[in-house]
């Protein structure tokens, strides 16, 4: 989609320049010349308002490395010196933490969208795929950050989460043990954690330059889900048009963000996290990160710890495979209105999950929790591939560019 | 037909799950009350501390919690800061003196007592946490970060809520609270308000335990209120700071927003979309 680049530097050093590493070439095919569907909605805008986050968060979280000490002595204590002491310490601190928590909700908006308007399948394949491994990194690596500052819900988390991996038949705990360079959550592990929470974001990054290049060479879905098929009649070029869209979702982003940074700073966290870790004194309840709570309460549902180990990566791992269990030849859900029901009792069942993950694991929770993870599975693995045989779909616009006149000749005709 | 069934299934399920869980909520014996709600100067988005509350909370501190409490992360210098209890720098210089504090080693090798300087952290009472927990019975905790270390549960949907409203003050309506909740006069280690209600430290403070010189009333709820107040400063001290540069940035981004959204509009004014 990115085609050839009709480029040409305007001045002499830039065309000498160009005719040795044609860098401005490919920028400009790739965010000015690159076509974009016309029809796009401001779902679409968080692609750019992710690359944003992943930029906003190394700079802060490098800025934060050069106050910060990964030790189970000082770690705690530098946090409070980078709250009190460093100049806009506090704002650079909680735009971090603050960060990762809104990064979730754009990944989350994002892979939705995805979700709703069929964006995983072909020919999107391996950008879909892409897209899962980054979700993946950007797991990790918000687990290893949570840790750093070392309060209770710091060592606790990493505690329960390390030691799931000793649910391994034969070679858990070995490979438990090795985690966490001793034998229990230690000063090892906190090193190691922050070596990783430091390294994650450049692999993060990598992946996400091979999403956008994936994105490049098959180009956007779009709310119609159909292809491109006339590049002059169903898109518009990057720029100014969809630079402008997503620089106005961005702003809006920013405005939701800053409500967080500057208003409610820690209303995400956990206050137990402002509790130096002790070994021990074991919090009343340790639960994570809200973003992973869905994913909490899917471990918790099953009533053995291996299998809800395996249940709880499968619901991840099964993402990956969302492609080739839809069966649907329609991609966009807006043709599809059996699938939108269960679209949205999916993502009502996420919620659902969620707020499950942060309750104790008992009673009702429990049996709320089992029914909902068994919706979530059954989405994918009987829902898809049955509903893509059975449901009578919408007719689909033949192009984009009809699906847009027939948006703008209904409400022309409504007026 | 059968799309209907589905659907109506799909839908049974999910309200299934949520009436089981809230038979789950529903009660929970041993739960303490939940404090009240106080109205704080500093909540809400124009929030600023009441710098007469915080230099007596400072005093409660300095006469009845710091018997027994560490608050080893604060500087004796920021009570002169701004957006703080703001003494002048000769009160601090003057405050700071009365703390001995142990340095060294000195040329001989030797560890030393001198009078405290301003950029000193507050001493602690305790050598350390043993020492307190074998004096005490066990180990108080540090009151640096406490009003955010503390808090209780809004339950649903208040907990949501309290983002937009921008409740943020749960640690201090407890820590008031539970100053508030001795209220078994046969028991001083009965609290109404702690979790299981057995709690460490018998009662504290009562009315007339220190002397206010402003005219503001010594009595139990007022310490309550000033020292919940003076932690929530010690907590959180760039809280002014913070919340005056947020307010800058919401309208430098409002405006933008609308200047963005009129410049995107005109420039896909000509296009179909």
């Amino acid at each position: 989609m990115s085609g050839h680049s009709t480029y040409v530097p305007s001045s002499a050093i830039g065309r000498w320049f160009e005719s040795r590493l044609p860098i401005m070439g490919l920028m400009h095919s790739s965010f000015v010349a690159y076509p974009v569907p016309r029809n796009l909605n401001y779902w679409w805008t968080f692609g750019a308002i992710l690359s944003f986050m992943l930029v906003a968060q190394i700079v802060t979280g490098i800025i934060l490395v050069m106050h910060y000490t990964p030790h189970v002595d000082y770690a705690f204590n530098s946090i409070e010196h980078i709250m009190r002491d460093v100049n806009w310490g506090w704002m650079i601190r909680y735009a971090h933490a603050n960060g990762a928590s809104m990064f979730f909700v754009a990944v989350y908006i994002h892979m939705l969208r995805g979700l709703y308007y069929g964006s995983y399948k072909a020919p999107r394949e391996v950008l879909w795929i892409l897209g899962v491994i980054i979700y993946l990194l950007m797991m990790a690596t918000g687990f290893m950050g949570y840790v750093l500052p070392w309060g209770q819900m710091s060592f606790w988390g990493a505690t329960v989460i390390t030691n799931l991996f000793s649910a391994i038949p034969l070679v858990g705990d070995a490979i438990t043990t090795w985690l966490w360079g001793g034998y229990s959550v230690d000063n090892p592990t906190l090193n190691r954690f922050f070596s990783l929470h430091y390294l994650l974001p450049f692999m993060i990054a990598a992946v996400v330059g091979l999403h956008v290049w994936a994105l490049h060479v098959v180009g956007q879905n779009n709310p119609a889900g159909v292809e491109v098929k006339n590049i002059e009649r169903d898109t518009i070029p990057f720029t100014p048009y969809a630079t402008l869209k997503d620089a106005f979702g961005l702003v809006l982003f920013l405005i939701f963000y800053s409500w967080f940074i500057f208003y409610t700073p820690n209303f995400l966290g956990h206050a137990d996290n402002y509790i130096e870790a002790n070994p021990l004194v074991t919090p009343a309840h340790i639960v994570p990160e809200w973003y992973y709570l869905p994913f909490y309460a899917i471990l918790r549902a099953i009533p053995s710890k291996l299998g809800g180990v395996v249940a709880m990566f499968g619901a991840i791992a099964i993402l990956a495979f969302l492609p080739w269990l839809d069966t649907s030849r329609v991609k966009s859900a807006a043709f599809r209105p059996v699938y939108k029901v269960f679209f949205w009792v999916f993502v009502m069942a996420c919620l659902g999950l969620g707020y499950l993950g942060s309750q104790p694991p008992d009673g009702g929770y429990v049996i709320a929790a089992r029914i909902l993870t068994a919706y979530y599975f059954g989405f994918f693995i009987i829902i898809m591939p049955l509903l893509g045989l059975f449901e009578k779909t919408k007719p689909v616009p033949a192009t984009i560019a009809d699906a847009v006149l027939a948006k703008n000749g209904a409400t022309a005709s409504a007026h | 037909m059968v799309r209907t069934t589905k659907i109506s299934l799909a839908v049974a399920a999910l309200a299934g799950a949520l009436s089981f869980s809230s038979i789950a909520m529903a009660a929970d014996p041993h739960a303490a009350p939940t404090p009240d709600r106080q109205s704080w100067t500093f909540g809400g988005p124009f929030g600023k501390f009441d710098q007469a509350q915080l230099q007596r909370g400072f005093k409660v501190y300095r006469e009845v919690c710091a018997n027994c409490h560490s608050m080893s992360r604060v500087a004796i210098r920021t009570l002169a800061d701004e957006g703080g209890p703001q003494f002048s720098d000769a009160q601090v210089k003057a405050l700071a003196a009365e703390y001995k504090v142990k340095d060294g080693p000195n040329d001989s090798g030797e560890m030393f007592e001198r009078a405290g300087r301003p950029s000193d952290k507050f001493p602690s009472p305790f050598a350390n946490p043993e020492a307190a927990r074998a004096s005490l019975g066990a180990a108080p905790p540090d009151l640096s970060v406490i009003a955010k270390a503390r808090s209780y549960s809004r339950g649903f949907p208040m907990f949501l809520l309290d983002a937009v409203i921008q409740y943020q003050e749960h640690g201090a309506d407890y820590i008031y609270a539970l100053l508030n909740g001795y209220t078994d006069a046969n028991d001083p280690n009965w609290n109404a308000y702690f979790p299981g209600h057995k709690i460490g430290m018998a009662k504290p403070i009562d009315n007339g335990a220190v002397e206010y010189t402003d005219g503001s009333p010594a009595t139990l709820q007022q310490y309550a209120k000033d020292v919940s107040a003076f932690l929530m400063w010690t907590a959180e001290p760039k809280l002014e700071e913070r919340k005056k540069t947020g307010l800058r940035v919401m309208i430098f981004l409002l405006i933008l927003a609308g200047l963005v959204y009129f410049t995107k509009k005109k420039v896909w004014a000509n296009v179909q979309h």
